[in-house]
């Protein structure tokens, strides 16, 4: 492990990536991610042993593809962006996970839709987690609560995008990205040798196969058969990768729900009940995609509060989980602002909590 | 007995879609003949298109990526700057280029990217069905365009080979043809100009324009296609070298 630092989340989570070894970001600036491609800018002019490339893309579109054309190489890349570029990136997430291409994308929430506004937000959950470009396919979606967790996750998402060769989306929001936080810096990783990456495009010689990268569907029964393989590696993702945490489950008559920097409020919310008297516990999902259903199986007689920065998204995956067959309740705030822990304790009482 | 010519070696066994008549096929059969001549196989690594062209990976026994629409110069800009050492060949249609990657092509241009940009103009968009391009010339019919392209709605052809001269991170500008053989050698001839500048390490985007015949998507033959090359094309899109930096500055 490196250092302890005192650090802004966007500025921390980039000095990580590049001790993961991703020595290329290609990005638009956006509010509230326009520090990681500063720091990237820097560190190329500053650290040039290091072999940094920064490009300023001209759009999102263009910065998602100039990722899926580097890591098709072989080489660690990544972009971050903020709501309404991430919706420009959605044609080349489609194409990244049909392609196979590692990518790291972090999409940092901010309250939409449209222009909207630039403090943190999770309407964008629908849109990470169920895939918001064309035809089936999923992302692997991890979603930390901490600048620590920023830093220790977007080196994960190296890693598990090659393991799977599809993209993970490092789901962050305005206010994890923004805020400092003591935090230990992790060391470098091993990073693998581009040309012993699967499918890299590096040149080919008389007598080799050469590598492609290629989307365009050959009728449909190959495109049936290029499917069936694409979803047979969704399935894997879905059946190895699954990340949670759950608190203070045992007694609990209610359970708080909630990802991100809305996991930091309940967390306070669910010590201040506990100090109350109040039963509560708390699940965490990390990985958004695969949705940890697991975390619920087994759980009778518990009241669930979905608590998030949105008009209720997630709790539909909380809904599918307990088949509806629990009671789920939500809480959810809209625009831009972060409800204080008291808020979510109001809603605690409300719930019954006090039997 | 001496063999004076054979089937480029990069070339596989695969028969191409193209239409009778069609310019890529030709354009296709230069740059693999490039490839053997110049030893790219090892090093190089082709970006296609949307398009007509998009079937090209099965072609070539080439490393390749297939873009997605307009975006051939942002992939090519990821997989360059990741990899410097290697050759990378862009080739994109009008279609591509001009309207759904104008962003792409132009700031791969600005950037002054160091790779290779072919461009097939044919005035048409060809695989969709004869829809009209950025490219087609006034009053020329698409099926998006029944009474001929009128400037009321559609504006004028677009001038790419002129435009990127303008841009100093272009090394590299020439506009050819493929209708007649010494055209044909001609075309080959830039190709090979401007793979040489990339090899060569001049930093910045050599870019060839060809302006290519589609019968079907101009509803002539072939014959004429060729024909209507010189008679309309080139009058609105004049052959000739618009850049070469190393006889210095703007030739057009």
């Amino acid at each position: 492990m490196g250092e302890k630092v005192f650090m802004q989340g966007n500025q921390a989570m980039a000095e990580s990536a590049i001790r993961a070894g991703c020595k290329l970001f290609f990005g638009y600036p956006i509010t509230p991610s326009s520090e990681v491609p500063e720091y990237y800018a820097r560190a190329m002019r500053e650290r040039p042993e290091e072999n940094i490339t920064f490009i300023q893309a001209e759009t999102e579109v263009a910065a998602f593809n100039m990722v899926a054309g580097a890591v098709a190489t072989g080489h660690r890349a990544m972009t971050a962006t903020s709501g309404p570029g991430f919706s420009l990136g959605q044609e080349t997430m489609s194409y990244m996970a049909a392609a196979d291409l590692p990518a790291v994308i972090v999409e940092i929430m901010r309250a939409g839709p449209a222009d909207g506004e630039i403090l943190a937000a999770q309407g964008d959950y629908f849109q990470a987690v169920k895939g918001g470009g064309h035809g089936d396919y999923n992302n692997l979606v991890l979603a930390p609560y901490s600048v620590q967790e920023l830093c220790d996750l977007i080196q994960e998402s190296f890693a598990l995008a090659e393991k799977y060769h599809n993209p993970v989306i490092l789901l962050s929001d305005a206010t994890l990205a923004k805020m400092r936080e003591s935090v230990e810096l992790p060391g470098r990783t091993e990073v693998p040798v581009p040309a012993e990456q699967y499918n890299a495009l590096r040149g080919c010689g008389k007598d080799k196969e050469p590598h492609k990268v290629v989307t365009c569907g050959d009728g449909p029964i190959q495109w049936g058969q290029f499917n069936e393989r694409l979803q047979a590696k969704f399935k894997r993702i879905k059946e190895h990768e699954v990340r949670y945490e759950t608190y203070q489950l045992e007694d609990a008559d209610i359970i708080l729900v909630a990802y991100g920097s809305m996991a930091r409020v309940c967390q306070s919310a669910m010590n201040m009940a506990r100090e109350e008297g109040l039963k509560v516990g708390m699940i965490r999902p990390i990985s958004l995609w695969p949705f940890p259903e697991k975390a619920f199986e087994g759980i009778v007689g518990k009241k669930f509060l979905v608590c998030e920065l949105s008009a209720g998204q997630m709790v539909e995956d909380v809904k599918l989980s307990v088949e509806n067959k629990r009671d789920v309740s939500f809480f959810g705030k809209l625009g831009g602002t972060t409800p204080s822990p008291k808020v979510i304790l109001e809603q605690i009482r409300k719930m019954g909590g006090a039997k | 007995m001496k063999t004076i010519y054979k089937r480029p070696e990069v070339f596989t066994d695969a028969v191409t879609t193209y239409c009778g008549g069609c310019g890529h096929g030709i354009v296709g059969k230069l740059i693999a003949e490039l490839i053997d001549e110049m030893g790219l196989q090892e090093n190089g690594i082709m970006v296609w298109p949307i398009g007509c062209s998009c079937l090209s990976d099965r072609y070539y026994k080439m490393d390749m990526m297939m873009a997605l629409h307009g975006r051939a110069p942002a992939v090519a800009t990821g997989i360059k700057r990741a990899d410097p050492s290697k050759f990378v060949m862009v080739y994109q249609g009008d279609g591509d280029l001009v309207s759904e990657g104008m962003a792409e092509i132009m700031h791969a241009a600005i950037r002054g990217e160091n790779f290779s940009v072919i461009f097939i103009n044919n005035a048409i968009y060809g695989m969709t069905g004869a829809q009209m391009a950025p490219t087609t010339l006034m009053g020329q019919k698409a099926s998006t365009a029944p009474t001929g392209r009128m400037e009321d709605n559609s504006g004028y052809p677009v001038k790419m080979a002129e435009i990127l001269a303008q841009l100093p991170g272009v090394v590299y500008s020439e506009r050819v043809t493929v209708n007649t053989p010494s055209r044909i050698n001609a075309c080959k001839r830039a190709l090979k100009k401007a793979f040489q500048l990339q090899l060569s390490g001049h930093p910045g985007m050599s870019f060839v324009e060809v302006l290519s015949p589609c019968p079907t998507g101009w509803s002539m033959s072939p014959i004429k296609s060729l024909e209507w090359i010189d008679e309309e094309m080139t009058q609105v899109f004049p052959l000739g070298v618009m850049k070469d930096v190393e006889k210095g500055g703007t030739e057009a």
